[in-house]
């Protein structure tokens, strides 16, 4: 399973990029691999606030609809509308065009609340 | 329930080695996919595929009085089986409610064989058991038995002499003896297959091996939940359940009336009578969005009128379908709903059995 070592990673199976003073999020191969299918992504409102472990989207499978958390506290600048068309970009690019939302953060410290690479690897086992 | 505590059907380490996702269900381990659910629905639909049913319970009722016993215990009329045929029917509680819906084939003059679903084993059991007659023989043999359901519009290319639809014949399949019935939850020409669980790994095993050039897939219960749910076939604990009637779920074919007497016979009557209050209907969203899930609420113009009870993104129309008890006032074929998911509502439309015909 991949697990780039250059992102961070939530025990929830979101993966965060940072960029600058904001985070971009998706969720992780090993969770679109559980999932298999996804069919819907509700995604957060734009310049909603958001705290750490707040359900903020929604993804569906045929199976289950499954909530997205906000990694860290902050606000969201950034929806990724192409999911909205193509829901299946989750599956095929997770940690790329499959991306779901980008926030802005209110402190670059909750970051170190994260998992590295190494860490979620080590859960997902 | 723990892990630990969940039984395993004898296919268990196939599953495992085909890296099967396994999930607790109805008190087993099952795989729920494999590669995944739209693929493997797809199989089905254009192909063929193999699905383990080895949970589900299987009894044997004999004796000279068999026929006329069960009569009274199921609602369609085992009067009108030859041997080697089988039926659709219900065993309802005093209430008329639903305990279990199952296929209930004659295999001899004074025998039958039925198959119930995995979680009402214990419960469907008890139920006969407790209201068994003189020169009945009542027997559980599920824990000695497996099945699997071979589904798909190729199945009679992997097959010889297949027995006609909704028959049942006993065969020698290389060094095995097991029950082919023409039987299945798809919607596809399909076969369901029991044999003695010593069989089941061999079976399977030769059932892929055999279905290599076709590309025969196993599959799990995602894809038999959302075969089923496309042709609108019922599942027990979602549609059914011991509050609902047959004919409430729209399946009132399976329930013969004419009978004298089977539990539950007078609620049906008066069902049937007064028409139910509430109806089992299929809808279809009418725009693209969230598919629909179990429990979400039922409106007609803001009104609270019914629960869904299925729901999916249908594979086959790639749109959210699912099944729904709404007031019988409302339960109109092409009369518009609104589902309510998570707190918005999204247009749907009543529509006829089944959601998915085969173009």
């Amino acid at each position: 399973m991949n697990v780039p070592d250059d992102l961070l990673y939530t025990e929830s199976h979101e993966w965060i990029k940072r960029e600058g003073d904001k985070v971009r999020v998706g969720i992780t191969d090993h969770a679109q691999s559980e999932l298999t299918d996804v069919v819907y992504v509700e995604l957060p409102k734009m310049d909603r606030q958001a705290n750490a472990k707040e359900a903020i989207a929604v993804v569906e499978s045929v199976k289950a609809a499954s909530d997205i958390y906000a990694p860290v506290k902050g606000t969201v600048v950034e929806v990724n509308k192409a999911l909205e068309a193509d829901a299946g970009l989750i599956n095929r690019e997770p940690f790329g065009q499959g991306w779901i939302f980008a926030l802005k953060i209110d402190n670059a410290d909750d970051l170190k609340n994260l998992k590295d690479a190494a860490a979620y690897k080590k859960q997902i086992g | 329930m723990t892990e630990a505590a969940q039984k395993k059907t004898p296919l268990y380490d196939e599953h495992v080695k085909r890296g099967a996702k396994m999930v607790p269900f109805a008190g087993w381990l099952m795989p729920v996919q494999y590669t995944g659910i739209v693929e493997e629905h797809q199989a089905v639909r254009n192909n063929v595929g193999i699905f383990d049913i080895s949970h589900m319970g299987q009894f044997v009722i004999s004796g000279s009085c068999a026929a006329t016993w069960l009569n009274t215990m199921l609602t369609n009329s085992i009067e009108k089986l030859d041997v080697g045929q089988g039926q659709y029917t219900f065993l309802l509680n005093d209430a008329g409610g639903i305990i279990d819906d199952l296929i209930a084939y004659r295999i001899g003059d004074t025998k039958f064989l039925l198959v119930v679903n995995a979680a009402c084993v214990e419960e469907d059991f008890a139920w006969l058991d407790r209201h068994r007659s003189e020169n009945v023989n009542l027997g559980d043999r599920s824990a000695h038995f497996g099945g699997v359901a071979i589904q798909g519009p190729r199945v009679a290319e992997l097959f010889v002499n297949l027995p006609a639809r909704n028959h049942i014949v006993d065969v020698e399949m290389e060094g095995m003896s097991v029950s082919i019935a023409r039987t299945g939850y798809t919607g596809e020409d399909g076969i369901e297959v029991f044999f003695s669980a010593k069989d089941a790994v061999n079976f399977w095993n030769t059932v892929l091996e055999k279905g290599k050039d076709l590309g025969i897939k196993p599959c799990g219960l995602g894809a038999r939940d959302t075969l089923r749910l496309e042709m609108c076939y019922p599942l027990n604990g979602s549609d059914l359940s011991p509050k609902r009637n047959p004919i409430e779920a729209g399946l009132g074919f399976f329930v013969d009336l004419t009978k004298q007497k089977f539990v539950g016979r007078d609620v049906l009557l008066k069902t049937k009578e007064n028409g139910p209050t509430e109806k089992l209907v299929p809808f279809k969203m009418q725009d693209k969005g969230p598919p629909p899930r179990p429990h979400y609420s039922v409106f007609e113009n803001g009104k609270r009128i019914g629960e869904v009870t299925s729901g999916t993104q249908s594979p086959s129309l790639n749109w959210g379908v699912g099944m729904a008890y709404i007031k019988a006032p409302h339960a109109k074929i092409g009369n518009e709903i609104d589902i309510e998911i998570r707190g918005q509502k999204f247009p749907a439309t009543i529509e006829k059995k089944p959601l998915y015909k085969k173009s």
